[in-house]
């Protein structure tokens, strides 16, 4: 399906319908839904109510029993996160979210505004429990759990992807990110997750990363890897996998590993440790940095998880390293510590370059790549060469993970800053922590639904023009795989022109190596800047 | 249908009082028994609600953060918006509940041809919420003056400073006039903006009109109908001594405006009004980022079902050693 041209798709309505929300019935768009998961991705992790459905079809082969599992999942979970329960209480409807949302902006659904997508299951949980809401029905905003109610919520749970933008804006911090991530586990226990994020998840629970890849496969990606850095600096690394004794256990996103320009940010990393004579390992098992059973359910985030674990333990590494990648560092920061602590066969992360001890995460001893480097350029440990970088006017997209996910912002700035002369800021509304989502997150990545992948790109990729047209910004920077993935089509889109980067490729441009033959090319085999004649 | 709805129940509760005070002389029931039923209802239902939300754990530490966290001494955190320490969170929640400086945040999206997106400043909800807020808290604790014998000073103070124009006989209080100026522009919003009335309810608007009544019947009494004052204060002190009396010549204003003031007791407990605790509770600001130097307990942990190494081995053990991967089992 052809997508509408960018002057149509933004030719956007905000006026809502005349008839209230509730008296509205929800349209599914083609464009905006992703595909229903397949039974086999259900099976592979044993979760209920397997069968082959599809999303356009009027059944969707529910158990006989769905309303009464659906509504004591919500009892269950309103007494399991205060969180859960107190958003559902407390919200004013003062609207302070409602355009905040990148989903609204670029696409005007009502529905899409967060106070709503939350409301659609707040009115459930009031009739079945809240006393006024039991006893005074509709007034009370109250609605009964029909299958088109179901389905409605089903519709906007995957048009919301856990960004937290709205949370930010929110007076009392009220998170539809995470009455999403509850939304989506009570539509799980019926068998409705969507195929893009069931597939990766089984994938990962085999094979240790949400592509499938398997040891061998890894292992043929690292060859050209280690085939093309040759080529482009005339020095031959030699990664290790699974090996015990390494002091660094190093784990990042599996994308990184398959698709462009994500392998960019691998090859990066490789050339640095390389450069740093870092003692450290991958491994096939612990192949993947970010985590789908997050967008799935808390326990299926914490199953997939327990590898990295398992897996520093096994090998007796010190300390445990993380890529660039958002949503990874969500799940590392905010819940390892919690689900797998204490971590006490590991050792508190002392950089073996600088000798900087990583305070900050004393406890559950995992250290963000950016933290890493950082580290290593203040300490002047890395030969940079920004010119190497010049032929790019660089901007920092922050991930919504990294930045209101209890993260940083000056640490891949620092870095950036240090690979390359020219970079430029987007709109301070855009950036840190109003920063837009790439409008793929949460494992919305898939093709189906590109319109609305699109539409939620907008405001990102808006201020991605804005700075282009200033400063002809031709290069954005960012830490997500994710975001490599999904910007690029969101970029090309809107702003055609303007390239994704991973910061560690950056990095592996201007790293000036011992023994290097004069570089001509950059990892992706362009002329580097003064050597287009070579 | 929630904003008439909401009007035409606050219209029924003045009616009300009207027949019974003044038709069915329920003086008593009007002046006494409810307003002390409806007070202990408050207290209970305000106590219970925090208890249920006290009750229910908080599984994992993962405040919004809007800033710079900790890191090395060279990276200059953002103590406040994100916060390590518990006097981070302190000072962050005070400026929350204070001045509500996430909605100061706010701003206003808005397309242009281009497309060009911008997201201006906007402050007035933020300044028509604090005006609000902080008139009504003044307007209550002006209001001890009725229950309290010799009036203390501080609440003297407030008194002059908020009559500071003297405007007219009775003196003109300043946040009267702010107050209902706030909550008529509240109300507003919600009707005019097509996104607010969108996603208001019923429970949207039923507070507004009730509070509206409320400051509007308490400005009539003291402003136009002129109620007698020395009587009113002998029946709240009577009240709050447990001796109640009824002295002659009490409007009945004074009873609608004493019979809304219950409606509010009771409502609150049950509704949206109890953001007012829930603000405290909050899980995504009172909770310090300090995730990886510090374990976060969560009491309902329980192990779950993992695919070990050992099964991967099993599984690709082949695969792996053609590509000279070790393994632990040959
Ligand atoms: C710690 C105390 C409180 C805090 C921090 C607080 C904070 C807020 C904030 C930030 C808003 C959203 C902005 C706005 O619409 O004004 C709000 C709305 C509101 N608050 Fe409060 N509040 C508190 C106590 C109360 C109390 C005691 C009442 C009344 C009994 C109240 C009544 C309302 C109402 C009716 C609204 C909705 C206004 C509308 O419809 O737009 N609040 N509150
Ligand atoms: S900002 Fe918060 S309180 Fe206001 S409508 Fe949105 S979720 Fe509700
Ligand atoms: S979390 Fe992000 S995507 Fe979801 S409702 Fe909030 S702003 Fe929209």
């Amino acid at each position: 399906m052809a997508n509408p041209k960018p002057e149509e798709l933004a030719r956007i309505e905000y006026n809502p319908p005349k008839t209230g929300w509730m008296d509205t019935p929800t349209v599914f768009k083609p464009g905006i839904f992703p595909y229903g998961c397949k039974p086999k991705s259900l099976e592979t992790v044993s979760f209920p109510n397997p069968r082959s459905w599809s999303v356009k079809d009027e059944d969707w082969k529910l158990p006989e029993n769905w309303q009464e599992i659906f509504i004591e999942g919500l009892r269950e979970r309103v007494n399991k996160y205060r969180s859960f329960r107190l958003f559902l209480d407390i919200c004013v409807r003062c609207g302070a979210c409602a355009d905040k949302c990148h989903f609204y902006i670029g696409g005007g659904d009502p529905k899409n505004m967060p106070v709503l997508r939350a409301e659609l299951l707040r009115s459930v949980y009031r009739k079945y429990c809240t006393t006024s809401g039991k006893i005074m029905g509709k007034i009370a905003g109250a609605r009964e759990l029909t299958i088109d109610v179901l389905k409605e919520i089903w519709y906007y749970a995957y048009q919301c992807t856990e960004c937290r933008r709205c949370s930010l804006f929110c007076p009392y911090g009220i998170d539809t990110a995470e009455i999403t991530i509850l939304a989506r586990e009570l539509l799980n226990l019926l068998g409705l997750n969507i195929d893009w994020i069931a597939g990766p998840v089984a994938n990962c629970w085999l094979t240790g990363n949400h592509l499938g890849l398997q040891p061998h496969t890894i292992i043929d990606s690292f060859d050209m890897f280690i085939n093309d850095l040759e080529t482009a600096t005339g020095i031959r690394v030699s990664p290790t996998f699974n090996r015990k004794g390494a002091e660094i256990l190093l784990v990042v996103p599996s994308g990184d590993l398959f698709a462009d320009p994500g392998t960019y940010t691998t090859m990066g990393e490789l050339l640095l440790f390389h450069e740093l004579g870092l003692d450290y390992t991958w491994s096939t098992f612990a192949s993947e940095g970010g985590d789908f059973g997050f967008f799935t359910s808390n326990e299926m985030a914490k199953r997939l998880h327990n590898k990295i674990y398992e897996e520093a333990k096994r090998l007796k590494v010190k300390w445990i390293m993380g890529g660039e990648c958002g949503h990874m560092w969500r799940v590392w920061h905010q819940y390892h510590n919690t689900w797998f602590g204490p971590v006490d066969f590991l050792e508190e992360p002392v950089s073996p370059i600088t000798g900087t001890k990583f305070e900050n995460t004393k406890s559950n001893k995992t250290v963000h790549i950016c933290e890493f480097t950082a580290d290593l350029i203040k300490h002047g440990k890395l030969n940079l060469d920004p010119s190497r970088n010049d032929n790019l006017i660089v901007t920092y997209h922050d991930s919504c993970n990294t930045s209101r996910g209890m993260g940083f912002f000056e640490e891949p700035r620092y870095i950036i800053n240090s690979v390359c002369k020219n970079f430029y800021e987007m709109p301070p509304n855009t950036i840190r922590e109003q920063t837009f989502c790439c409008g793929s997150g949460s494992g919305l990545n898939a093709s189906e639904n590109m319109e609305n992948r699109l539409r939620g790109g907008l405001p990102r990729a808006n201020a991605v023009k804005h700075v282009k047209e200033k400063y002809g910004v031709n290069m954005l920077a960012c830490i997500c795989a994710i975001d490599r993935a999904a910007l690029v089509t969101a970029v090309d889109y809107w702003v055609p022109g303007v390239g994704v980067t991973g910061v560690h490729e950056l990095v592996a441009n201007a790293l000036v190596m011992k023994g290097e033959k004069k570089r001509t090319k950059d990892l992706r085999g362009e002329p580097l800047p003064g050597m287009e004649g070579e | 249908m929630g904003l008439l709805f909401s009007f035409f129940t606050v219209i029924a509760l003045i009616v009300i009082v009207f027949i019974g005070v003044n038709g069915a002389n329920l003086h008593y029931l009007f002046g006494v028994l409810i307003p002390y039923a409806t007070f202990l209802a408050f207290i209970i239902g305000i106590v219970y609600k925090v208890v249920q939300w006290g009750r229910i754990p908080v599984p994992f530490r993962i405040p919004t953060t809007a800033g710079q966290e900790e890191s090395f001494p060279w990276v200059k955190q953002n103590k406040i918006d994100n916060p390590s320490t518990s006097l981070g969170v302190i000072i962050r929640m005070a400026f929350e509940v204070l001045l509500f400086r996430s909605l100061f945040r706010n701003t206003k999206a808005e397309l242009r041809e281009g497309p060009k997106l911008s997201y201006g400043s906007t402050k007035w909800l933020w300044l028509g919420g604090l005006a609000f807020h902080w008139t009504f808290l003044i307007i209550l604790i002006r209001h001890f003056r009725l229950f309290l014998e010799p009036v203390p000073v501080p609440i003297k103070i407030l008194e002059s400073l908020d009559g500071f124009f003297q405007v007219g006989a009775p003196v003109l209080y300043l946040t009267d006039l702010i107050f209902l100026g706030a909550v008529t522009f509240l109300f507003l919003r919600r009707v005019i903006i097509p996104q607010m009335r969108y996603i208001s309810l019923a429970a949207d608007y039923f507070p507004l009109f009730l509070i509206f009544a409320i400051g509007f019947t308490g400005v009539l009494m003291r402003y136009f109908l002129k109620t007698d004052v020395v009587g009113i204060k002998q029946m709240t002190l009577g009240l709050i001594t447990f001796k109640p009396v009824f002295p002659e010549g009490i409007g009945i204003i004074f009873y609608i405006h004493l019979f809304l003031v219950s409606a509010l007791f009771v409502y609150f407990p049950m509704s949206k009004l109890m953001h007012m605790a829930g603000v405290f509770l909050s899980p995504t600001r009172n909770l310090a980022n300090n995730n990886r130097a510090a374990m976060h307990v969560n009491p309902w942990n329980y192990p779950v079902k993992v695919h070990t190494y050992e099964e991967y081995e099993d599984d690709f053990r082949e695969k792996m050693k053609s590509v000279g991967i070790p393994v632990e089992k040959e």
